[in-house]
This record gives C-alpha cells, structure tokens and sequence, in this order.
C-alpha cells in the first residue's frame, strides 16, 4: 500500500472518531502543517519519477482535497453546533417590560384651538392675537359698549387698577378692534385666546377661551354669517348634517345680533350633535355695529360684515365629552392623559380633524 | 322678567297655546329662561300660625314650634329661623310639599332628636324673593286664611324670561305683548285708560333743582287724600303671587303692579311725612339717609335726591326711605312718577353697591312720556281700593322729551340681511311696533316710539325688522374655501411646533391660569414688577404671573401627592412684565421631577437632572430649525435655579437675547413650598426671543455635498483647570481647521486620582475629513500636534500623557 493510501486511510478513519474544535487543528496541521504528512509529500513530488510523478501528484491533491474538505466540513460542524449551544444558553424571556417610555399629550384646549384654525383655514380666514391685559377702550367702549351701558355688568371683570382703564380682556373682541387699526379692509381673521371674568363656580371658570371672528368686506350680509357658521359647526363636529338655530340677541357692538343654537340629543349618555330636539347655546354673533366701524375708522357706509364669539372650552367639551370645566385648568394627571392629544396628531384638512 | 301667559292676555287677543309662546317669544329676542309649573303643587303651601316655641333640648339654636295650620291638631315643627315667635303668621309647608328654591321633597323628619312635620318657609324657599331673614312674616290680615293655600290657584306657569339690556320697554308685559302682537302672534288690546275725577290741585309743591348733572329731568306727581290704605284684593294679589311677588299692602301692590304691567316704576310717599314740599337735587357730601331695606347709606356729592326741608326722603328711581314710607295707617299719599337719567342711576347705583327693581328699570332707559298713564293708573285704581281723592296732576320738567327721528332706507334691509321683505311689510311691522310712519321719496320717516331708548339709527330699523320678520328667513350663504393670506404668521408657527416638539419629549401640556398665588409667584419673580388685580377671585388668585413656574410647581406637588412620582408637565402661555397692554411675553415652562427610570429590571435608576431638561430644550430648538452647534452657553441664570445647576442658552455668541433657560428648581424654593420628589427640573424657553430667519427652511439650508474620502477618529485627553468650561474647548478645537474637523465628541470628564487638585480630564473624540482627500498619517499628524498646540495655548490645557 502506497504511503498516500495508508495516510488517507488512517486519517479518514482517525476523523470518523468524535474530535473537538482543538484536535480537529491538531490533524490539519498534523497533515497541512510546514512538514505536516501530506506537505511532506508534496515536497517529494519533485525527486519522483518522470513517469509516475504525474499520477502521483493527481492522487495526492485528489488526497488532499478529500481531507480539507473532510476536515473543514467537521469543523464548520463543530462551530455550527457551538453557536447553537451559545444561542441556546442566550435564551431571554422576551415578555419582560420593554424600556420604560413616557407619552406627552397637548391639551384638549389646545387640539380644539388647532382644529378651529384648520377648519377656518380652509375658507380664508388667517389667526390674529391680541394681549391679555387689555385697556377699557378696546375691551369696551371702542366695542360701542360705553361706561354708563348696563351690558358691562354682565362681564364681571377683573382690573388692575383702580382707575378701571386696565383690565384682563373679558372676551376676544378686542382683537377685532386692534386688527382693524392696524390694517385695511378687507378683514377676515379669527382670534383664539384666553379671557377672564370674575365669575367662578362649576360652569364658570375665571379664565377661559375663546375663539373671535371677523369678515368686514363689502356686501357681506347675514346669510355670509349663517353660511359660516353652519360650516365651521359641521365642520367642527365632523358630522354630515346639523340643526342650527338663530336666535336674535343683543350684544353691544353687533347688529343686528344673534345667539346660535345647534341641536341635539342624548344616546346612552352620550350627546350627539346634529340630531334630536334639543337646543344648546354655542354661540354668539352678529352683524358689525356701524359704531364699531367708525370708532376704528372703517367707512361702515362702504363695508360691513359680521362678527362671532365661541366659547371654546364648551365647544372642546361637547365634542370630546368632558363634563367639568373646571378640570380643564386642574392639571391633574390622570385627567390630561385621559383627555390629552397625541403630539403627532395635528389637526390637518387631509387627514381630518380628529381620529 | 317673570310673565305667565294669563296676564300676557291683558293686552294680547290670542288663541293659540302656550307652546306656541314660548317659541315665539325665543323666535323675537325675549329668551325663555324657564317656564315653572305654579299649579297644584303650590296649593301645599299653607298659612299658619305659630301658637307657641320652645327651644329645641338639644339644639341651642334651634326652636320648636306648635303651629296652627287650620287642622283640629298643632303641628309640631322644628324651625331654625330667629324670627320664628309665637303668633307669628307665615307659611307652612306639610310633609310631601316640593320646596321650590332647592326642588327637594319635604318629609316627616327627625331633627336632633325631634320629629318635625313639615316646614316654615322664608320666602327665599319660596322663590319670592332672592334672600330673605328667616321665616315669611304675613300681615295680621291672614288670621282669616290660616289653613287655606297661599298661593291662588292658577292655571298659568311662571315664564322666566332673559330680557337683554337694550329692552326696558320688554320689562313690562305691554311691551312683550306688543312684540308678540307684531310678529303676528295675536293682537294687542288696546289699553282703556279708566276715568277719574280729578277735582283738587296738587298741593304739595314740587322743585326740580337746575344743577349740573341733575339726574332727573321730569318729576310728575298727585295727591291722594283721605285713603285707606288696606290688604289687596284678591284679584290683585293672585296677579303678583302668579309672578313671584309678596302681596303688602294695597297701596305697595298697586305700584308693583303698574311697574310690572307697563314698566312704570312710581313711588308712593306718605304726604304728611313730607316737610313742605319735595325738592329733587343733588346730594351734598355727607348727608345719610335710611332706606326701605333698613340700611343707613351715606351719599357722595352729586347724587340725585329727593328730598324735602329736613333731609334726603329717598334715592331717585333707586330706592325710597322709611321716613316717608307707606303704612297701612297712611292716609295722604303723594304719588311719584319721574323720569330719572340712566348714567346718573347707574354711577349712584353702582357707588352705594345698591341693586333694586326700579334701577334695574330706570338705567335701562323708562318710557319718559310714561309719567302721566303710570300716575292715572295707579291712582284710579287706589281709589278703587282705598278710596280718597286724587288731586290733578302735577309735572315738573326741566328738559322736554324730543322726539327721535330716523330717515329709513328702505333698501338698506336687504343689503346687510341678505333677504328682502315688502315696503308693506316693513310698514306694518314698524307700525305695530309703535312707530309713526311718514312715506317719503326714497325712504321713511320714522318717528320712534318714546319707549324705545334702543333705537336710534338705520341699523335699529333693520334689527327690529329681521327680529320680527324671523332670524329663520336668513340664507345660508356657504362660504368660498379660497385663501389669499397664509392662515399663520411665522411666530404662531413656530409658537405650535414648539408645543408639540415638547409634548413630543413626554411631557404633558397643561393650561394653568394667568394669574396666581402672589407667594409663589414671588419665588419666581426675581425683579420683576408684581402686578395686582384690584378685584381678585380670592387672595390666592391675586398677582398677574411673571413666571409659569409659579402655577407649574403648585401643580406638580398635587400630582405628587395624588401619588405619582416621575412627571412632565409643560406649559406654552403669557407671563406678564407690567400691568400696560402688551406687557408680556410667550414662554414656553416644562418641569419634571422624580426619576428617569425608576424600579427597572433593565435600566440602572437614575434622579431626572439638568441634562435630560438642556437635551430636551436643545433637542426642541434644533427640530425648530436653529443650529445647536452654534448655541452659546453659559451659567447666569434667574435666582430661582440652583445657581451651579443651571444654564442659559443663546442661539449663537453675540448673545444678543436669552433663548432659554434650563436646570434644577432653587432648592430653598422646594423646601419652602414643601414639594416632594428627588429632584425638580425646569427649563424655559422664550417665543419672542428666538430669532425668524425671514427665509424658509429649505431657503436655509446650504448646497447638499458630502465626503465620501476616509474619516479619521482620534482621541484626546486634556488636562484643564475645573473652571474651563467644555464648551470653550470645543469652540477652540473647532476653529483649528473648521474644513477638516467634521465632528467634536466629549466622551468623559474625570477628576480626581491623578489629576492635581482644582483640575479635571475632558476626553474628546474628534473626526476629521477631508472634502478633497484621503488624509494620509502625516498630514493627520499635522492636524493633531496642531489641536494640542491650540487648545494648549489658548486654554491652559496639557495634554494628557
């Protein structure tokens, strides 16, 4: 027997025994190494031979070839079942709690006011701010409300000082007043912000938000006011129809005025806008008293056009279902997780207003 | 203003149902407030007599009652009225019996130990009257009606009804009548004025004095003599109980009931308590005067009085005195009926802090033509009731009533209301409202009714029009979804990216008040000017906020006493800087107290801390498109942050305005408000402060190239003093070669063993690149040796060996 044959014959059978990752190299380099056995043979190549060193060479790397891949095919065996056994040991209960993560909210006031904005957006109206602390010639007397008018007394108003000139605005009306000073007709503005009355009980907080709105141009009549506000409320409560009632009311610096009811009805606790016989009080608007025009120096015998004031906490409640005022403002945990918006969800025309 | 529909009919022709009212009186402006059912559940409420008290054993106080309530047996009945006493005749009200005040049933009840069998009511219980002192005290002449109902029976409810300010004519229920009449709800009745012999002159002189400002322009009057002064008839009485007034006495209830009738508020004087003669003038400084609900008011100067040679009788149209007040023994009666300015009423008014019927009618504007009807009224039927003679009529002016009048386009209607209505049906609403109509060219004359201080001006015209006509004819004109200006300014902008990008970070939006507790607002208020409200809610609602701290941390200590420990809260809102218009600014506050993780299986437990508040911030004002490697820091910050734990930053070195600030919450301020929690962080972030390009975003940004050569890290550690701050070091390292050092990376900060005292190791990791090359070892070796070289010069640093 040729010494290949002998050396392949021990080696094939020396792998068939059950050989660790350590052994395994031992026999490569027992066979491959510098003067491994099968090296050794290829070195003798050279002192054999003419005619036999032909086959010789052929049946030594057929040799070689069938060991490598012998021993490579164990080793990659060997590696593979090591991985095996490390993943195995890796094992982790994946049900355990992930990282802890917390979730920021906006305020339902303040989705509501983003939702106004959007829907107002979409018809031409842009967004104008005014301060707080408001003088009383733009909270009152410029909004044709003078001193000596009775309707001051259904604003409870908080001053800060005691000459009565400075005060926390009582509504966003003076908005109206401070855009038509500052610009030119035409006008078409809402203004969403805080307002302040001294009246405090379960329906009436101190401080609370309103959204007012403005479109003087010329022509602009009544039914440009209705056609308004049946959209905005539709739009608003994402419903296909709704009941709206006008009422005629009085408010100083609109006129002629009205006060706007939608109808409803309640469904298992719930209120749903737009159906039933019931009437509720949304909001309050009217035509631009001619005073008001004047007093900001707008010809009123050239423009007119209408006004509106909605309450917007009430309007957040109705749609979202929130019973107390009162909590809007408490900053109570569980409440502003409860009612709280997600960040990501910005009320947009396309993807709608609310999910 | 209280009606039922029974009365309404005194001056209203109808057929139709109550339902129907009440929707056309919301239809025409008069809104239904609340329709109460006055029919047999009243028939409860019973007069009685108190036979004997005695106090209750085991309440002190307490009494116990025996009262007679027209049944074989007393009733007892526990009562904690003070002017419950024995022979009193009031109002009983049996087991079974609604109180109307609270809607709650009454029953047989133990009271500390007593049984009580029903109630003695005030008149507050009742809905009589808004407050009342104890128990309802009737007038002897009920002895005869003990046991019977005191409420008539009648078929009609009570409708509560808002009348709006600029409707004084609607306060009487002539004027309700008449709106109704001309929205072709029925037909008003005209009224028949009865006819009395007015035979003697009015004797008793009457002066209005010419001052500046006098409040009163007429005063008309008459004497009554020789009446008798009585209980009313019943007729009298059911009609002022059906709307929720007491009956007292015939020559009271008669004046009441022209007031309510036909919005006439007279005042009835006993004639022989008058010194001479009436004189209506301002008031001088000083002078006092007790009124009819027994308080003694001290007048300022220039008040309008009546008034006769011994002093001040009464408050014109606002109150009467008891000097000169009606008795049942009154025999003479000067009857007063004036009209009063509503500046003048509403200034007294509003100086005594006195609220009554007639100035709710007087500063709302009385029909001035009204003097002469209201006193022929009255007085007939007094004379009806307690007989006498009524003298003639007597009426001081010192200005003439002048008639208004308003040139109506009738063209005018459509153009602002959208719709259009005939010149005949503009005619005949008018017309039923009471104005006079004279046809002219191209408009109408229109004299305007006396009773209508509201109307002045075309658009008057067009408001009673439409208002009568129907709010429901008005078009629905939908609007046209076009925008020629963007919906948002860039700062309201910037102000909603900022409030999601916080509430993105995990920290809850909350809206507080804008005013606040003055004690916590000080804490935060550093220089700033406290700003008051004169007339606060409470005490503790007093100071405008200069901070939103203030309001934030009392909220977060409630959360952390409802138990939750690890929270962010943020608020986008004003504070204030002074109390003028405009005087604010918008902040943007978050705090957060506790722990970032806290009982984790996987993460180590850590206190939150300035850090996670500056990462946060910065995180917030990079995504708002400002560079954060051009943010410049440092450590001044407000008194109310820990001093070594806070900073400030400005969007780049000019350090033109304060973009934010950030870090711990003073710990002297947690250990005074007593709040709880490992640690408190804040962090504020000032709207108007942070600069608007001007340009758009993508206008921006520069030309988008990259390099795609190798990039190299390298490793350095210096050795500085422990007031270098980072961020000098970096700004140092950065400006050594700007083209090739891509990225600076503090990966640690040591002190301590091997470092010398007052010194500190920063390790920084730095990349450079190249945009032209792969930079082999020597040019990296240049770049190296001169960032040693640099930021040891510059900032006394060695470089750690």
């Amino acid at each position: 027997m040729s010494d290949l044959k002998k050396i392949k014959d021990e080696f094939i059978s020396k792998l068939k025994g059950k050989l660790d990752l350590a052994e395994l190299n031992q026999i490569k380099s027992d066979l491959f190494g510098k003067n491994g056995l099968v090296s050794s043979q290829f070195k003798k190549i050279g002192t054999i031979d003419a005619s036999e060193r032909k086959k010789f060479a052929s049946d030594l790397n057929i040799i070689k070839d069938e060991l490598q891949d012998l021993i490579n095919l164990k080793i990659n065996e060997i590696e593979k079942a090591n991985i095996n056994e490390k993943l195995e040991k890796e094992k982790i209960d994946v049900t355990l709690p992930e990282r802890s993560f917390v979730r920021g909210k906006i305020h339902p006031v303040s989705q509501t006011i983003d939702e106004i904005s959007s829907i107002f957006s979409e018809i031409g109206f842009s967004v104008e701010e005014g301060p707080d602390v408001e003088n009383e010639y733009n909270n009152f007397t410029a909004l044709n409300t003078p001193d000596n008018h009775p309707a001051r007394d259904m604003h409870d108003t908080f001053y800060l000082d005691e000459k009565k000139e400075r005060l926390l605005r009582t509504h966003t009306s003076p908005v109206q007043i401070r855009t038509m000073l500052k610009d030119k007709p035409p006008f078409k503005i809402i203004a969403p912000g805080r307002t302040y009355r001294s009246d405090s009980d379960q329906t009436h907080s101190p401080m609370f938000h309103q959204v007012e709105g403005l479109h003087i141009d010329k022509n602009i009549n009544m039914g440009h006011l209705k056609g308004c506000l049946n959209y905005f409320i539709k739009e608003f409560f994402e419903v296909k129809k709704i009941k709206m009632r006008f009422r005629p009311s009085h408010f100083p610096f609109t006129e002629p005025s009205a006060e706007v009811d939608i109808g409803y009805e309640i469904k298992d606790g719930k209120i749903i806008i737009g159906e039933g016989d019931q009437w509720l009080e949304i909001l309050g608007c009217g035509m631009v008293h001619p005073n008001v025009l004047k007093n900001v120096k707008v010809d009123p015998t050239k423009f007119q056009g209408f006004a509106f004031g909605i309450g917007i906490d009430r309007l957040a409640m109705l749609k979202y279902g929130i019973n107390d005022l009162r909590a809007f403002f408490d900053c109570d945990y569980r409440w502003l997780n409860h009612f709280g918006f997600d960040p990501l969800d910005v009320p947009t025309n396309y993807r709608g207003l609310s999910r | 203003m209280k009606i039922t529909f029974d009365w309404l009919k005194d001056h209203l022709k109808t057929n139709l149902k109550e339902k129907n009212l009440l929707e056309q009186l919301t239809n025409i402006g008069l809104e239904v407030e609340s329709v109460e059912s006055l029919s047999s559940d009243n028939q409860l409420f019973k007069v009685a007599k108190i036979i004997k008290t005695e106090k209750h054993p085991n309440a002190d106080r307490l009494k116990v009652c025996d009262v007679n309530v027209g049944e074989k047996e007393l009733k007892k009945v526990v009562c904690g009225a003070t002017n419950a006493s024995e022979g009193l005749i009031t109002i009983y009200a049996p087991p079974g019996a609604i109180i109307p005040k609270t809607n709650t049933k009454l029953e047989i009840a133990k009271i500390r130990g007593v049984t009580s069998y029903g109630m003695l009511c005030s008149e507050s219980e009742l809905n009589l009257s808004d407050e009342s002192d104890g128990i309802t005290e009737l007038s002897k002449k009920y002895e005869k009606n003990i046991g019977k109902s005191y409420f008539s029976k009648s078929k009609s409810n009570l409708i509560d009804l808002s009348i709006t300010p600029n409707r004084p004519d609607c306060l009487g229920v002539k004027g309700i009548a008449r709106d109704l009449a001309a929205s072709g709800f029925g037909s008003l009745i005209a009224s028949k004025e009865k006819k009395i012999k007015l035979k003697t002159k009015q004797t008793l002189k009457v002066k209005i004095n010419k001052e500046k400002g006098q409040g009163c322009s007429a005063f008309g009057s008459c004497l009554i003599k020789n009446v008798k002064n009585t209980e009313s008839p019943q007729w009298l009485k059911d009609k002022l109980i059906s709307v929720g007034q007491k009956p007292i006495s015939a020559i009271v209830d008669i004046t009441n009931y022209v007031m309510l009738d036909i919005n006439r508020p007279l005042h009835a004087y006993d004639a022989d308590k008058i010194e001479k003669g009436i004189i209506v003038r301002n008031s001088k400084s000083g002078e006092e005067f007790t009124a009819l609900d027994n308080k003694i008011y001290k007048l300022e100067k220039g008040m309008c009085v009546i008034s006769d040679n011994k002093g001040v009788l009464g408050l014109g149209g606002i109150i009467g005195g008891t000097r000169s007040g009606t008795e049942f023994d009154t025999k003479n009666i000067l009857l007063e009926s004036a009209y009063f300015d509503p500046r003048s009423i509403r200034n007294t008014a509003k100086k005594l802090n006195l609220d009554t019927d007639a100035k709710f009618r007087f500063e709302r504007g009385i029909d001035p033509l009204s003097i002469e009807t209201g006193l022929k009224k009255a007085a007939s039927l007094i004379q009806e009731i307690c007989g006498g003679e009524v003298s003639k009529i007597d009426i001081q002016k010192i200005e003439s009533y002048k008639t208004k009048i308003i040139n109506f386009d009738v063209n005018s209607f459509e153009n602002i209301v959208g719709f259009k209505i005939s010149e005949k049906e503009i005619q005949r609403i008018l017309t039923d409202l009471g104005f006079i109509i004279k046809k002219k060219k191209n408009s109408l004359k229109l004299i305007v009714p006396s009773w209508r201080p509201d109307i002045s001006k075309q658009i008057d015209i067009i408001e009673e029009l439409v208002r009568i006509s129907g709010y429901d004819k008005i078009k629905t004109i939908d609007p046209i979804k076009d925008r020629s200006k963007s919906t948002l300014t860039q700062t309201q902008r910037l102000f909603h990216f900022l409030q999601r990008a916080i509430a993105s970070k995990g920290y809850l939006e909350t809206i507080t008040w804008s005013f606040t507790d003055q004690s916590y607002n000080n804490h935060f208020r550093e220089a700033g000017k406290e700003i008051k409200i004169v007339n606060p809610i409470s005490s503790e609602l007093g100071v405008l906020r200069n901070s939103i701290f203030s309001n934030l941390i009392m909220y977060m200590s409630k959360n952390l006493d409802r138990g939750f420990k690890d929270l962010s809260i943020f608020e986008i809102g004003p504070v204030f800087t002074g109390s003028k218009p405009g005087e604010q600014k918008t902040v943007v506050c978050g705090l957060s107290a506790g722990k970032k993780s806290r009982l984790s299986w996987i993460d180590k437990e850590r206190n939150i801390d300035l850090f996670d508040a500056k990462r946060d911030v910065v995180q917030t004002l990079s995504e708002a498109g400002y560079h954060s490697d051009q943010f410049f820091i440092d450590s001044k910050t407000p008194n109310y942050y820990h001093p070594g734990k806070s900073g400030r930053i400005f969007l780049d070195h000019k350090k033109d305005k304060v973009a934010a600030y950030f870090g711990e919450i003073h710990p002297n301020i947690l250990k005074k408000i007593d709040i709880k929690t490992e640690n408190l962080i804040g962090f504020e972030i000032f709207l108007e402060n942070l600069k608007l390009s001007g340009k758009t975003l993508k206008d921006q940004k520069l030309k988008f190239s990259v390099s795609d050569f190798q990039k190299s890290e390298r490793d350095f550690a210096f050795v500085v003093d422990k007031n270098v701050e980072a961020q000098e070091l970096i700004s140092v390292i950065s400006n050594v070669s700007p083209n090739l050092i891509s990225n600076i990376k503090v990966f640690d900060v040591y002190e301590g063993e091997n470092i010398p005292d007052n010194q500190k190791s920063i390790a920084i990791s730095i990349t450079i690149q190249s945009s032209e090359k792969t930079l082999n070892d020597k040019d990296l070796e240049k770049i190296n040796n001169s960032i040693i070289e640099t930021v040891e010069n510059k900032t006394g640093a060695k470089i750690r060996s």
